[in-house]
């Protein structure tokens, strides 16, 4: 065929040198590819955790306190209200005065600024909780600064200079770290608090609390609304332009930036129809109409895999078009449609951007009780946190993250364990 | 009564009213009375119309009650804060929202009066409402169920009314689009009265914050938003220039070459990635990939600032990965194995065929693909606005720092809002650009994507 | 009419100037057996035509021919095949100077979403078979000819192969393969999805490919083996029941399943 003498395999052979290491090249940038991106993954939680783990232990001084009823100017018989607005800070101050001894203002007010000014609160519950403890020594374990909590759990032991203590305190926290008195337990506050000015005060659970209301807000609406809309366009809508714009559009809005949902949930939740910002009502309607399209396309594919032999065989019975889907076709595709629901629930609970939209950034110290109260969710608590330059609150930012992580592999794995579970094969 | 008392109040009713129904047709069909429906039917039409005109009822009040109240209490107002204009009336309005909650406050006021109205018509409204729910609860309920007689067609009065409820659950998608449009669009229009359109789309100066004084430089901002879209564009860019080639060589790879188990443990975990909320990934880039390119870039003797948009870009890439990957696998499966044996039946090697075949027929897919990456990248809020900066630089240098339109939105709209200045608005301006050009690029990616899909089905 | 353990092929399943001969070839997919213990000789210019009922194995042992089959995971094929002296399932052996001397043409008409002219210049290409684009448009305009189809594409080489018809795609297919100068031509099936007048032209491109290529084709009508053909084999159930010269094959065959099969008793 060809002008030269050369034979075809003994061409084809000349080339296959260049050619097989071109192979191995391509072979290898589609596994370095693939590499990349698990390394990310990894590095991506190993950095999160390496920043985090810590924000699950908490430092505090165990101390046997003195409960002068004299110096808080309550008994055993005073109204909750003395109760409460008791110098139990002052207390606190007072003791470690005397028990220290620092010399001068300077170092004053270096001891006081060790004890979280969260302690005072400590001591106020122990009280309020029983009052015969007023005029007695009890032993409590004392929430201590930030500064002193990031000190014993990364710094101690290799001074490097990048703490912000000074002499004097570094000498007492000796003390107390050779006497056992400083140690570190389970960060409950972390779990128990919402937030706070203070990182060692500051925690989670309004943000929690938030996100729970919001996502029921999400969830009542949602899926309700997206299984009728799945049958409706998979079982009754007629095959007209009307339809086929309704499916063009589901599709563009499972595209369309989150951003923009918070737009409208600004300009005509809160604007035009009057629903209070902040609350986890706004914020679950945002994220209704974001979910809707991801639990719309996933109930249609569920409803599509019900075979049309279980239709046939019910309306041959008689059954009416809305008794076959309700009775027979809903019940076989729900397992899919939950599926598709719960993967839309996770999409929403790690949304950020639409809500800041909405208000929901508000500094939110109380947990909210109901979904008109503000509120706060997780990620937004996690972007709000990840802005302050304390070294506390990036540690506890990651904490946070690794609680959001946590829940959102729960409700995936539910989702792949439920497809595996209930999802027949046809 | 307030709204959750009245929500419950009719989800009684609502089974109430099934049982009530039911029953009815139960006894009639017991009398020896041959009905039409079967009893659950009875019982179903009843509980729709007892509760379904409360409901609606209650979401029409929900949406209307603040204005109406709002602007009967402007009555009330002293005609000087009347006269003085719509914010200081808003202003007005939220302090007697204040008063009314707070009696104690009320004596020292001259907006005492206008509380006064308002604890009374609070009080009012309430009880109306209570009342006309009530009543529409007991009308419903007492109508249908008179009208249960055997020749009845519940069953087909049922299903229509349940029909136009699917229908309507459906409608709320389309309503969804037409909600975000008018939400940017009116407030976009509003902007550029004040501002001219040309100067939005063309100026390269983006200083949106109004002076507080009169007599500062740039009293009126300047809103050219030049810099806000190449900044945007130059972010997108370093993003995908990660993750498509990475995304595509990734899918290649796994769809082409790994055996069976590996592509089993490996896809799922790339999948992982796009499962990570945003913020986790601007926490990412803010606090561990920023600082590690700033320190590289000082050893290296460049300038580089905090907030580079190489470090967004780059974190940015790596969260899309996943999505180009699953993207193109899918559309390189859709690829006939006709078409790789005949390749491979002239003797052509795996990436040959891949490169020389399999790609180029499945290159509409994967433009596609790449298009609702892109769309995804313009549109991505929380990682810019964590690592990105604020400034309006116009460069092109991904060493600097710049600024992107999600990032210039979230700035303009967290904090305090006034519907009436051109900051507040310009918001809305960029939101209607951002919505427009990715509903544009996801139009015509899925467009083509189920072009591509047809053509091989 | 059962089958046969260890059937030993009727007729003459060797010959004297083999260009493939395969030995005690077995193929299995995962757990299942596919081709039983097949030994057959492919004479040297020759065109051998492998009939049989559907599901016979006749498919798969072509595709073992050019370890098409690599392609398939679960697919392990032992025994051996010689092509001109040397095992093509040795180790050693690389697939693709293999499939480069032994092409293949299939069932469905497969051209690339690409245009005429690049189809048919695939192959050359991608062995370096032209050194000039001089050579290279020598090369397909040879290879169109000889399939047949140059006069009816010579005037839009740049349009898409897909677009042409389907009997035109398969010569396309030809043309592409022939455009390698591969020594053997595999053919599975390459006439079922065309109209008979299309069939027609590509029986006619068969016989006159021999005179330069030996050439193996699967086919489903004993009337184009009988019309192709110089040998036949019969396959049954992934064994190879007779082998013979196609004349006697159909006219006095020795073996009882393949007198069913020719017959029409089935298949």
């Amino acid at each position: 065929m060809t002008n030269s003498n050369l034979t075809t395999r003994q061409k084809v052979e000349a080339s296959m040198a260049r050619r097989r290491a071109s192979e191995t090249r391509f072979r290898l940038y589609g596994m370095a590819s693939v590499l990349f991106g698990m390394l990310c993954l990894v590095v991506l939680f190993g950095d999160i955790f390496s920043k985090g783990y810590s924000a699950f232990s908490q430092t505090v001084l165990t101390t046997e306190i003195y409960l002068d009823a004299d110096y808080l100017e309550i008994s055993t018989t005073s109204d909750e209200q003395a109760l409460m607005n008791a110098n139990y800070e002052g207390l606190v101050k007072n003791h470690f005065k005397t028990e220290m001894q620092p010399s001068g203002r300077k170092e004053r007010r270096q001891l006081y600024s060790m004890i979280s000014a969260g302690a005072g609160w400590q001591i106020q519950k122990e009280i309020l909780a029983d009052t015969s403890l007023i005029g007695q020594t009890i032993t409590i374990d004392l929430i201590m600064d930030d500064d002193v909590d990031q000190w014993f759990k990364h710094d101690h032991g290799n001074d490097d200079g990048s703490t912000r203590l000074s002499e004097a305190q570094l000498g007492w926290l000796d003390s107390w770290v050779e006497s056992g008195d400083l140690h570190t337990r389970f960060n409950t506050t972390f779990f128990v608090n919402g937030d706070s000015r203070e990182p060692e005060l500051a925690g989670i659970r309004g943000a929690m609390t938030g996100t729970f209301l919001t996502l029921l807000v999400t969830f009542l609406l949602s899926f309700p609304i997206g299984v009728a809309a799945a049958i409706y366009l998979e079982e009754f809508a007629p095959k007209n332009r009307l339809t086929e714009i309704v499916e063009i559009n589901i599709n563009n809005l499972a595209a369309v930036p989150s951003i923009t949902f918070g737009l409208l949930g600004l300009a005509i939740f809160i604007n035009i129809f009057g629903v209070s910002r902040s609350t986890p009502l706004v914020g679950g309607l945002v994220l209704t109409l974001m979910t809707l399209p991801t639990i719309i396309i996933s109930g249609r594919a569920a409803i599509k895999a019900v075979p049309p032999s279980i239709r046939e065989a019910a309306l041959g019975l008689g059954a009416s078009k809305m008794q076959t889907v309700f009775h027979h076709v809903l019940p076989l595709a729900l397992p899919g449609m939950l599926t598709g629901t719960i993967i839309g629930m996770a999409q929403a609970l790690g949304e950020t951007a639409p809500l800041l939209m909405i208000g929901m950034i508000a500094f939110v110290v109380d947990v909210p009780g109901f979904i008109n109260d503000p509120s706060t969710v997780l990620p937004v608590q996690i972007f709000l946190w990840s802005d302050s330059p304390e070294r506390a609150f990036t540690e506890r930012t990651s904490g946070a993250i690794m609680v959001l992580l946590g829940f959102l592999i729960i409700m995936n794995t539910a989702a792949v364990v439920l497809r595996r579970r209930l999802e027949r094969r046809w | 009564m307030n709204y959750s008392t009245l929500l419950i109040a009719v989800l009684i009713a609502l089974g109430g009213a099934y049982l009530l129904g039911r029953n009815r047709a139960r006894t009639l069909a017991s009398q020896g009375a041959k009905m039409h429906s079967l009893p659950t039917h009875y019982g179903a039409l009843v509980a729709l119309w007892t509760t379904l005109p409360p409901l609606l009822l209650l979401l029409l009040w929900a949406v209307f009650e603040t204005r109406v109240v709002d602007m009967l209490l402007t009555l009330q107002l002293p005609e000087s804060i009347r006269l003085a204009g719509e914010a200081d009336v808003r202003l007005a309005l939220s302090k007697v929202h204040n008063l009314a909650k707070d009696s104690s406050l009320m004596a020292e006021s001259n907006l005492s009066g206008a509380a006064a109205h308002l604890v009374d018509l609070q009080a009012r409204t309430s009880l109306l409402k209570g009342g006309v729910i009530l009543a529409l609860i007991f009308a419903g309920l007492g109508l249908t169920w008179r009208r249960i007689q055997p020749d009845m067609r519940a069953r087909g009065e049922v299903e229509s009314i349940v029909r136009k409820l699917l229908f309507l659950s459906s409608a709320i998608a389309v309503l969804t689009t037409l909600g975000i449009l008018a939400s940017v669009l009116f407030e976009a229009i509003m902007f550029f009265q004040k501002v001219s359109p040309i100067e939005f789309l063309f100026g390269t100066t983006w200083s949106p914050q109004v002076a507080l004084r009169a007599d500062q430089s740039g009293s009126s901002g300047s809103f050219g938003a030049i810099p806000l879209f190449t900044g945007t564009l130059l972010i997108s860019a370093i993003a995908m220039f990660i993750a498509v080639p990475v995304g595509l060589m990734a899918a290649i790879y796994l769809s082409e070459y790994a055996a069976s188990n590996v592509r089993q443990v490996a896809k799922p975990a790339l999948e992982v990635l796009a499962g990570i909320p945003t913020v986790v990934y601007g926490f990412f880039a803010a606090l561990t990939v920023a600082p590690l390119i700033r320190q590289w870039g000082e050893t290296a003797g460049l300038d580089v600032s905090s907030e580079s948009a190489l470090a967004a870009g780059l974190v940015m890439g790596i969260m899309i990965i996943p999505f180009v990957s699953s993207l193109s696998d899918d559309v390189i499966n859709a690829v006939p194995q006709s078409l790789r044996d005949g390749s491979y039946g002239l003797g052509a090697t795996k990436s040959e065929t891949v490169r020389q075949v399999v790609i180029p027929a499945a290159l509409p897919g994967i433009v596609g693909a790449v298009m609702l990456a892109v769309s995804r990248a313009i549109g991505e809020t929380m990682i810019v606005a964590m690592a990105a900066g604020l400034a309006a630089n116009l460069t092109a240098n991904p060493l600097d720092s710049v600024t992107t339109v999600t990032v210039q939105i979230v700035t303009l709209l967290v904090g305090d809002q006034e519907f009436d200045s051109p900051k507040t608005l310009a918001a809305f301006a960029l939101g209607l650009v951002l919505f427009i050009v990715t509903l544009a690029l996801n139009f015509v990616a899925i467009k083509i994507v189920q072009k591509y899909r047809e053509q091989y089905d | 009419m059962s089958i046969i353990e260890n059937h030993k092929t009727d007729g003459k399943p060797f010959c004297d100037s083999a260009k493939l001969s395969a030995r005690d070839v077995c193929v299995h997919y995962g757990e299942k057996q596919a081709i039983f213990d097949v030994s057959l000789d492919i004479g040297k210019n020759e065109v051998i035509a492998l009939i049989g009922p559907s599901g016979c194995g006749k498919s798969t042992f072509l595709r073992c021919l050019n370890r098409m089959n690599d392609t398939i995971d679960i697919c392990k094929v032992t025994g051996e095949i010689v092509l001109d002296g040397g095992n093509i399932y040795d180790p050693k052996v690389d697939v693709v100077p293999l499939r480069a001397t032994v092409g293949m043409v299939f069932q469905k008409p497969n051209p690339f979403p690409k245009t005429i002219y690049d189809n048919v210049a695939y192959g050359p290409r991608i062995h370096g078979l032209a050194t000039s684009r001089v050579d290279l448009d020598e090369i397909v305009e040879k290879s169109l000819q000889r399939a047949g189809l140059w006069a009816e594409v010579k005037d839009r080489l740049h349009s898409p192969g897909t677009g042409l018809s389907g009997g035109q795609q398969q010569r396309l297919c030809i043309a592409r393969t022939i455009a390698v100068d591969p020594e053997v031509i595999l053919m599975d099936e390459p006439c079922s999805a065309l109209d008979p007048i299309a069939t027609a032209k590509i029986e006619e491109l068969i016989d006159e490919l021999r005179e330069k290529y030996t050439i193996a084709i699967v086919t489903h009508s004993m009337q184009q083996a009988a019309r192709v053909s110089q040998r036949t084999a019969y396959f049954h159930l992934g064994q190879l029941i007779e082998v013979n010269s196609t004349d006697k094959v159909f006219t006095t065959p020795e073996h009882q399943l393949t007198e069913a099969y020719i017959t029409g008793r089935f298949g």
